[in-house]
Parts: C-alpha cells; sequence; structure tokens
C-alpha cells in the first residue's frame, strides 16, 4: 500500500487502477507536510503555498535540493539521526524573550 | 434515527470505542486497554499523522514535582485565563502528565539531552511522538479504524452505546457498539488550513450534544495564530523575535506576537498589510531555533526567504477551540459527560479546569490532551466493565439531528440537497473568520451573526444525509454551524472582557463574572453559569 493514500489526513490520493496514488482532490489538501514526511522515495512535493497552486516540475525541484529535504531535516531514513534526539525546543524556554507568555 | 444496515456495514462490537486517534485518543485508548478493555479506535484521517499535534512540534508542560515549580506553573497562567482554572486539576494534569512523559521514554520515545547530560522531556516532535502512539496502540490489541470518520453517536435509554459512520476510502458505512465512548475529535478550527488542523471541524461536540451533553467556556473559541500569508505554518513562538513592519519599512508601533496580535488585527482590518522579520534573534542563537521547530522554516526555505533578515507578509488564521479552550463540560475526574457511557478529552473537552479563559498554545494543549486521555480512558473501561458482559450487544439508535439515510433510500426517494455542503462552509466562515466579528466582538455583532447563523443551522438540520463520503462534509459543515452559534451565544452572555474574550462593549474584566458559562441545546440554545472550585491558586 502507498503510504500517501493510507497517511493523508484528509485523503487528497486516490488508488488509480494500476495501483499507483493519483492526487485526487488537491483541494482538500491541508499543507501539512505528512505525506511528503512518509514517502519512503521522495516522490512527494508540498507546495509552501496554502491556498494557490504552485507549478514546479520534478527537475527544479531535484536540481534545488529540495525534494525529500523535509524528511531529511526530521531524520527519518536509514542512517540519518531523528531529530527528536536532538531537538531542543525544550532548551528555548531559556533562551526565549521571558515577555508575556509562551505561544507555540 | 437508524442507520439503515447494508450488507457491506462493517460491524463491530466492543467494550470502548475512542473516536479520534490524536494525543487524547491515544492516550484514552492505552489505558483502556491496559485496564482490560477491548477496544476500538476510529480516525477520520490516519491515527498517527491526523490531527494538531502530528505534523509540529509541541512543547509539553512537564514540570518535575517539586513544591516550587509546581506552584510557578500553576501560576504562569492563572491571572491571563481570567482564574477559572481549577487547583486541583492542575496538580492531577501536572502528575499524570509527569507520569505520562516518563513512560513514553520508557517506551522508545528519544529525548534530548543537553550538555551537561541532562534529559529533557520539555518537547515532543509531532511526526515522532504520533508515530510512536500509534505503535503503542496496536501493540496494546486496539483495533484501528483509519480514515472512517464517525457520523453519529448510538445510544438507548441507559446511555450512549456506540457509534456509525462511513469509511472514506471505499465508502463502506460502519457500526460499532460498545460499552462506553471516548470522544477525542479534536477542538473547531473552521477548516482555516491551521497546521494540521483542517480535520478538526467540532464533529464530536455535535455528536456529543445530540446525545444531551453540555458544552462549556465556548466563549474561549477566538484564538488566531500568525503565519506568513502565503502558509499554513501557525507555529507562532519565533515570533517572539519579530519586529512588524509596513510595506515601506516603517514600524507598526504596538504589534507584537502575544498582547500586539489585536494591534497586528487591527492594522490588517483597515486593509493595510503588516510585514514580519526575526530580526530580533541573535546570530548565534538562529541554527539552535531551526532545530528546535523546523517546519517553521520550511514554508520559507521553499521560498527563498530568511525570515530572519527578510520582511515577509504575516496573517492571522483562527485556530477556534484548538489553541482556545472551550468544549464539552466535564462532570467528574474521570472526564464522563453528562451522558451516562460518554467521555470526552482533549481538545474536544474543556480545557478551562487548567488554563481557564486563555491559553494560545505551549505545553498546557498537550499535557491536556495526553492527561484527560488517561482519565477517560480510565474512566470508560470502568463504565463498561460495570455494564457487564452484554453491554455491547444493547439495542442502540443514531443520534443525528438531520436523518442519515442509506443510500439506496436515498437514491429512490430523496432529492438531492438543494444546498451544498461547501456553501454552508463558506456562511459560517464568513461569521467566525473576520477579525472584527470574532476577535473584536460586540453585542450587535454577535447579534447579526447568529441572526444568520441560526437560519444555517434550520435549514441544514432537517436535511436527509446520503451515507456515503458526502456525508462527512455535511455532518462538518452543521457541526461548525453548531459550534459557532454556541460561541457566539455564550459571547454575547458574557458581558465583559476576560481570557481570550475580548468585548469592545465591555472592555474590562467584571469580577462578578468570574464563572463559566455552560451552553446547551441544538435548536434552542440555553447559557447558565457555572462557579468555579473556591480553592484559589495562591501566590
Ligand atoms: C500549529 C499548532 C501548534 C501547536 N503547538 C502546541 C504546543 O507547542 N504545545 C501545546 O501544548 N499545544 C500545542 N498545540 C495544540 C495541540 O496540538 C492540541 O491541543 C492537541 O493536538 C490536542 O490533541 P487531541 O488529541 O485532542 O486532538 P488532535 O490532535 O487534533 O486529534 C484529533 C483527532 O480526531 C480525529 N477526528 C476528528 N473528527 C473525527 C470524527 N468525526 N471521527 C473520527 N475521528 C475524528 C482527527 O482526524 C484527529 O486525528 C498546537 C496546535 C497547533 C494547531
Ligand atoms: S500535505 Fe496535503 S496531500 Fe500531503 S498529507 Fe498533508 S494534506 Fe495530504
Amino acid at each position: 500500500m502507498w503510504l500517501c493514500i493510507k497517511v493523508c489526513p484528509t485523503n487528497v490520493f486516490d488508488r488509480t487502477e494500476t495501483g499507483l496514488p493519483l492526487i485526487a482532490r488537491q483541494e482538500d489538501c491541508q499543507t501539512c507536510f505528512i505525506c511528503e514526511v512518509y514517502c519512503p522515495v521522495d516522490a512527494l512535493y508540498v507546495s509552501p503555498y496554502a491556498d494557490i497552486k504552485q507549478q514546479v516540475t520534478e527537475q527544479e525541484l531535484v536540481s534545488v535540493g529540495i525534494i525529500g529535504s523535509w524528511r531529511e531535516i526530521i531524520g527519518w531514513g536509514r542512517g540519518r539521526t531523528r531529530l527528536a534526539e536532538i531537538d531542543e525546543t525544550p532548551f528555548i524556554d531559556r533562551i526565549l524573550p521571558p515577555q508575556g507568555t509562551i505561544s507555540s | 434515527m437508524n442507520l439503515h444496515k447494508q450488507d457491506s456495514t462493517l460491524q463491530l462490537e466492543t467494550d470502548v470505542l475512542v473516536i479520534g486517534g490524536g494525543p487524547a485518543g491515544t492516550w484514552a485508548a492505552l489505558t483502556a486497554a491496559a485496564k482490560g478493555s477491548k477496544v476500538v479506535l476510529a480516525d477520520k484521517g490516519y491515527c498517527g499523522s491526523s490531527g494538531a499535534t502530528a505534523p509540529s512540534g509541541t512543547g509539553v508542560w512537564y514540570v518535575e514535582p517539586e513544591v516550587k515549580q509546581r506552584q510557578e506553573a500553576k501560576l504562569s497562567r492563572y491571572f491571563m485565563g481570567g482564574r477559572l482554572a481549577e487547583n486541583d486539576w492542575m496538580d492531577r494534569v501536572l502528575d499524570q502528565t509527569y507520569e505520562n512523559m516518563n513512560r513514553l521514554a520508557g517506551w522508545g520515545y528519544s529525548f534530548p539531552i543537553d550538555p551537561e547530560g541532562n534529559v529533557f522531556r520539555q518537547g515532543l516532535q509531532g511526526p515522532e511522538y504520533m508515530r510512536l502512539m500509534r505503535k503503542l496502540v496496536k501493540r496494546a490489541g486496539v483495533k484501528i479504524l483509519d480514515h472512517s470518520p464517525a457520523l453519529e453517536l448510538l445510544a438507548d435509554e441507559h446511555g450512549v452505546g456506540g457509534a456509525a459512520g462511513v469509511s472514506t476510502q471505499g465508502g463502506d458505512p460502519w457500526r460499532v457498539t460498545a460499552g462506553a465512548v471516548v470522544i477525542a475529535t479534536g477542538g473547531c478550527a473552521f477548516l482555516s488550513k491551521a497546521l494540521g488542523c483542517n480535520v478538526l471541524t467540532g464533529d464530536g461536540y455535535l455528536m456529543a450534544a445530540e446525545a444531551g451533553a453540555e458544552m462549556s467556556g465556548m466563549e474561549f473559541s477566538n484564538a488566531y495564530a500568525i503565519s506568513p500569508t502565503f502558509s499554513s505554518v501557525t507555529k507562532t513562538a519565533y515570533y517572539r523575535y519579530a519586529s512588524f513592519y509596513y510595506e515601506d519599512g516603517s514600524v507598526v508601533e504596538g504589534a507584537g506576537s502575544t498582547k500586539g496580535r489585536s494591534v497586528i488585527a487591527k492594522k490588517l482590518l483597515e486593509n493595510r498589510q503588516v510585514y514580519a522579520r526575526l530580526d530580533q534573534a541573535p546570530a548565534d542563537l538562529q541554527p539552535l531555533l531551526r532545530v528546535g521547530q523546523t517546519n517553521f522554516f520550511l514554508p520559507f526555505d521553499r521560498m527563498g526567504i530568511n525570515p530572519f533578515t527578510d520582511m515577509f507578509p504575516v496573517t492571522l488564521r483562527l485556530e477556534g477551540t484548538v489553541r482556545g479552550t472551550g468544549g464539552i463540560h466535564i462532570v467528574d475526574d474521570t472526564c464522563a459527560t453528562k451522558v451516562p457511557g460518554l467521555y470526552a478529552a482533549g481538545d474536544a473537552a474543556t480545557r478551562e479546569l487548567i488554563c481557564g479563559g486563555f491559553t494560545g498554545g505551549g505545553s498546557h494543549n498537550a499535557a491536556w490532551a495526553m492527561s484527560s486521555g488517561s482519565f477517560a480512558g480510565e474512566g470508560a473501561a470502568a463504565y463498561a466493565k460495570s455494564l457487564g458482559q452484554h453491554a455491547a450487544r444493547r439495542e442502540v439508535h443514531g443520534l443525528s439531528s438531520a436523518p442519515i439515510v442509506s443510500s439506496r433510500t436515498y437514491g429512490s426517494t430523496l432529492q438531492k440537497p438543494p444546498i451544498a455542503a461547501e456553501e454552508y462552509i463558506r456562511a459560517v466562515q464568513e461569521e467566525v473568520m473576520p477579525y472584527d466579528r470574532n476577535l473584536f466582538r460586540s453585542d450587535e455583532g454577535l447579534r447579526d451573526s447568529l441572526y444568520r447563523l441560526d437560519r444555517v443551522w434550520k435549514s441544514i438540520r432537517h436535511e436527509p444525509i446520503h451515507l456515503d463520503y458526502q456525508a462527512v462534509k455535511r455532518r462538518e459543515a452543521a457541526a461548525m454551524t453548531v459550534t459557532a452559534r454556541w460561541m457566539y451565544r455564550s459571547a454575547q452572555a458574557r458581558t465583559e472582557t476576560r481570557g481570550m474574550h475580548k468585548r469592545i462593549d465591555y472592555p474590562d474584566v467584571d469580577e462578578t463574572q468570574r464563572y463559566r458559562l455552560i451552553t446547551s441545546g441544538l435548536d434552542d440554545i440555553s447559557v447558565r453559569a457555572q462557579r468555579v472550585s473556591e480553592e484559589a491558586v495562591s501566590l
């Protein structure tokens, strides 16, 4: 089973007759980047735009090294260090300016 | 109204049914399973990636059990929340969160270690945390139904006994009868595309109210988060390092990420675009910030913007009750609602008990989700057990306020709905998104909105719903409509400014209104005041 079909919270993908995933309901995409994180073969790119469609080609994305970059950052995939281990969010309390409340 | 049983319906019997598989739902499922209950968990999306926590990193209210630290933690938002939080609840949540976070470490979550060798447990990476929770839930023997939104609760004269819904992948209906049900469907962000929030449409509120449950604190439902205008990433902590500018580079006086959010809203209302730049972040901290909340940088990196040196346009996105505090009213320590067999946890339940009328984000919410999930899971397991062996075989019927009918009946005897769900949704969004309606409230504005929202409700609540995946959008539209009505009815009743609730016609706190507002009803909504437990948090 293709992971993007499985993990997309808003069910953007359909499976085609050949079993491959198809972006069927792009208007339901909530730009959460989840499918990108889960894709083991770095086949997905989530545009940073929440409300407009961005036209890109695969070559462009590969050439600037963006495709698969989010998965790499959070450290999923063989031989990578998980971000959780080096996440220093907790230390932020020590460094954030003490004004007002902590928002997230 | 009964769902017509069809051959393709997936039918299950269980002790505890958990609806929603975010942190609250997964902790509820784990806890109920640990108590020996048979558990089914149904999620609208995918348990492990769906909901507000999964795509983000979250700070967690993890505080060492030392008197002074705990006292400070409890006071940190007590006044900002309008003194509506309760001491006992804060103690219980701090204890349970501490325990749960330590358990996560034992179950394999890799917490970071600082240069002095201390382990830090005040934060969780969403994708990592929720993937682990899914694994744990499965290992505990819980049956997970992914892409299976619940559409309505099932009940008999003794109380709630299950739920029914539909699979969005395949379209088959499902029906689970259960001894007890935990609602953990998250809050309501009105499809604003705030990060991870488009599955959060208040479905659980609607279903609970149809069973007779009440809501609490629905006036505390106007959380707006800063985000770049082009992006869904509503991570706001780093905006504390931001300065805010007009297009020409002059400073927007008084604008800020916390108290100054109203100033930004006012400028946006005047149609003046506001820009941000994180130019107050010291250069040596910048790499650290990148590790802390990496997805904050994702949209910038993709646009070729350096947020530390470049100005970028910002907006305020509605997060409703996700980072507000209102939700289903709970009546005891087990997170039970007033309806027998029905429990609520996480954003679906009111969070006033630990943060009163303000949260904004940051740690309390995650702590509440995991703690209330544990409380509700335990309560539901005990309740199901008390019913005995045959609880799940009860004759229960669906409670949806609009009749849900099978495809066959629909096709032969019913018309296609005259108004599309999307139209209702747009109508509701027009009432709840504008800053001059929801952020800055007035009696006149609330009355106007309620007049229109009541009409939407009257129309939508009678329209039969075709039981296929289209039913999901229609129920979402209904849930958002009734949520908006509860919000504005309680906002109208609170004639003061407290917590995040701002009334421009009553700009001050009125000490005689230090109570919670409980709303009930669907067609006719009533609001009553409930005293806050008097044990004050001392300085
Ligand atoms: C951008 C952002 C950043 C945040 N950062 C922080 C932070 O740093 N610290 C903090 O404490 N809090 C933070 N919060 C708040 C925190 O994410 C929430 O309080 C928390 O996720 C609540 O958990 P939950 O399990 O109640 O709901 P969710 O995590 O939202 O999960 C709800 C689940 O219910 C499912 N569901 C919905 N409707 C149905 C239905 N009809 N049938 C079946 N399933 C359904 C959804 O698919 C989803 O999986 C943040 C929120 C946002 C939006
Ligand atoms: S980014 Fe869009 S397509 Fe990808 S998982 Fe999120 S909602 Fe689905």
